[in-house]
């Protein structure tokens, strides 16, 4: 086999661990935007506050530190206690109900009928209010964060592809898992949107709020739901960026990459999420690959949005996004 | 029947409940009404008249559309209501089936109805009796069970939206304009099949009505609402035979057929008869 074409196919397969990625972020979008309307912007904050309040527990972190040593004159910082990966994760899934119960509480509740476009500047608020609410908390330096998945180049792809073709290929171990761990994810959702009595009440709520709350709905609940669930994959999207790359402020952009995601995808899909975000990591990397050395590089930064752009012009729900159905 | 609701147990009683929208707008304008166990009452008007929001405030949907009953009472087995949020309504059995049909478009057929058994704590067997039952009543839906509801009729929209809220178990339906936007023919089958849940199921019905004729045919008693307020109220029998409700609502009058032109409201023109 041509080099240059196993080359393709390594970079091929690291683009789909990318993808899956973006697909995480986008999942988040998803959810709440489905049942509620709202264009959740502050989603890859919440992946950056989770990914913050993980490292916090484990470490054993002692929240507002900077804010009690400045306000008090102490010097504490540390409990002096490590909290296993796994109860630190399920601890952060509480945090992360809490905050969808105080967002719900505080926020939306109260902007019930109000337009998208407001609802969606409350959010770009609350992307604000919670990346600054996470540097006073967990303080603002770049943390390593490790719950135990595995990391580096996966031996044994490496060894069957170079006795398959003469040459190893490079498939980091994180996104392998990452991979698996996404799959999982996408599996559960689906199957409680599809068959569980609250993802059903959910999906209602998506069609028709109104509609919902005369069958005994109750949208307050719906809502802290679907945020609970936006927070639990902002976990793991938060676990998966923040091991890749270090638990920093920049994270929060990655929302961003996001955006071309759903446009692709459509707004209104999960399966929509998973699949736009595979086109997007496979489409950059294979772009950069053969077109990246012509265009003097970089081109990953902008081939997602153009892409985006064109899945516009020629189907604006997007590849699944739900068909507007209209009776005359 | 139709005399015996009347003296029978007193399910929902209104008493002279004012309704503003956004602050400022006051649509009902002091409504007092009571709807008798195992009846059809119906609420009869014009556009605008608030047969709506009267529902609305019972089931008190009116919340979410930023509307407020801020005078007078409305009770429900003599307990206070007005306070309570949807969906402790419907577990109290108290459900509106609302105006223009309202599915989830994306949810099949058999979706939509099991969303209406949302606040029952019931085991899978008995919610899928119940669907049997629903089934029963509107055959059509049993055939269209895996359809998108969006793609199905007007007609068999109107039988998901009250087959939904029969699947919450409920005493009292609140039926919104069910005949909106239907043929005859098919008014005529969703009525009578309103009727024989009554009959047979002992549902108790309010329902707010523009079809004046097809209403009072199958209610038990009405009332008539003129601009947010009560202008008429009896027994279905005698409002079918009352002239000024022949001449306002079923458009007939003793002088034969009338102008468009010269029909006026009934509370207008009664000020100026007298």
């Amino acid at each position: 086999m041509p080099e240059q074409l196993l080359w393709g196919m390594e970079v091929f397969l690291n683009g789909l661990m990318a993808g899956v990625l973006y697909a995480l972020v986008a999942l988040g979008f998803v959810l709440i935007f489905k049942a509620s309307g709202i264009f959740n912007f502050s989603q890859g904050v919440m992946a950056l506050f989770a990914a913050l309040t993980l490292v916090g527990i484990m470490e054993g972190q002692v929240p507002f530190s900077h804010l009690i040593n400045a306000v008090f004159g102490t010097e504490i910082h540390h409990f002096g206690w490590h909290v296993p990966a796994l109860a630190a994760i399920l601890l952060t899934m509480v945090v992360m109900v809490l905050l969808a119960w105080l967002v719900n509480h505080f926020i939306f509740r109260h902007l019930v009928n109000q337009e998208p476009i407001i609802l969606f500047m409350a959010t770009i608020g609350l992307a604000y209010f919670l990346e600054g609410f996470g540097d006073i908390m967990w303080g603002a330096d770049i943390k390593k964060l490790d719950v135990g998945l595995p990391q580096g180049i996966n031996g044994t792809i490496d060894e069957v592809t170079y006795n398959l073709f003469g040459y190893g290929f490079f498939i980091d171990n994180l996104d392998l898992w990452a991979t698996f761990i996404a799959i999982l994810l996408v599996i559960g959702l689906v199957l409680f949107a599809q068959y569980s009595k609250h993802g059903r009440a959910m999906r209602a709520v998506a069609d028709d709020h109104q509609a919902a709350l005369s069958v005994g709905i109750s949208l307050n609940f719906i809502w802290v739901m679907v945020w609970s669930l936006a927070g639990f994959v902002a976990i793991v999207a938060g676990i998966m960026w923040g091991t890749k790359s270090g638990v920093q402020f920049s994270l929060s952009l990655i929302a961003l990459k996001a955006l071309p995601v759903l446009m692709l995808g459509g707004f209104t899909s999960i399966p929509g999420a998973i699949v736009g975000g595979l086109i997007i990591g496979v489409g950059e990397k294979l772009f950069e690959f053969t077109f990246g050395g012509m265009m003097g590089g970089a081109t990953e930064n902008w081939f997602a949005y153009v892409l985006a752009l064109i899945v516009l012009v020629f189907r604006p729900q997007g590849l699944f996004g739900e068909k507007i159905i209209e009776r005359v | 029947m139709l005399d015996a609701g009347r003296t029978e147990e007193k399910l929902l009683e209104i008493n002279n409940i004012e309704v503003i929208y956004n602050h400022v707008i006051l649509v009902l304008k002091g409504v007092s009404l009571s709807v008798p166990k195992g009846g059809i009452t119906a609420l009869l008007g014009g556009n605008g008249a608030g047969k709506t929001t009267t529902l609305k405030s019972i089931s008190n949907l009116l919340k979410s559309e930023r509307g407020e009953v801020t005078k007078g009472s409305i009770t429900y087995r003599g307990e206070r209501i007005q306070d309570l949020v949807p969906s402790d309504l419907v577990k109290k059995g108290v459900i509106q089936v609302m105006e223009g049909r309202h599915c989830f478009e994306h949810l099949t057929v058999e979706e939509n109805l099991l969303t209406g058994a949302y606040t029952r704590g019931s085991s899978r067997g008995e919610i899928d009796a119940d669907l049997n039952m629903v089934y029963d009543y509107f055959p059509r839906l049993k055939e269209r069970r895996k359809s998108q509801a969006g793609y199905t009729s007007g007609g068999e929209q109107q039988m998901v939206a009250i087959g939904r809220a029969l699947m919450s178990r409920p005493e009292t339906i609140l039926l919104d304009e069910p005949s909106m936007g239907l043929a005859p023919q098919l008014v005529e089958q969703i009525f009578n099949i309103v009727k024989s849940l009554n009959e047979e199921e002992g549902y108790t019905f309010l329902l707010a009505e523009q079809n004046t004729n097809v209403a009072l045919r199958f209610a038990h008693y009405g009332y008539i609402l003129e601009s947010g307020r009560v202008v008429m109220d009896g027994p279905a029998k005698d409002l079918r035979e009352n002239p000024d409700v022949k001449e306002f609502y079923l458009g007939v009058s003793e002088e034969g057929r009338k102008s468009f032109r010269d029909v006026r409201s009934y509370r207008r023109r009664k000020r100026w008869l007298s």
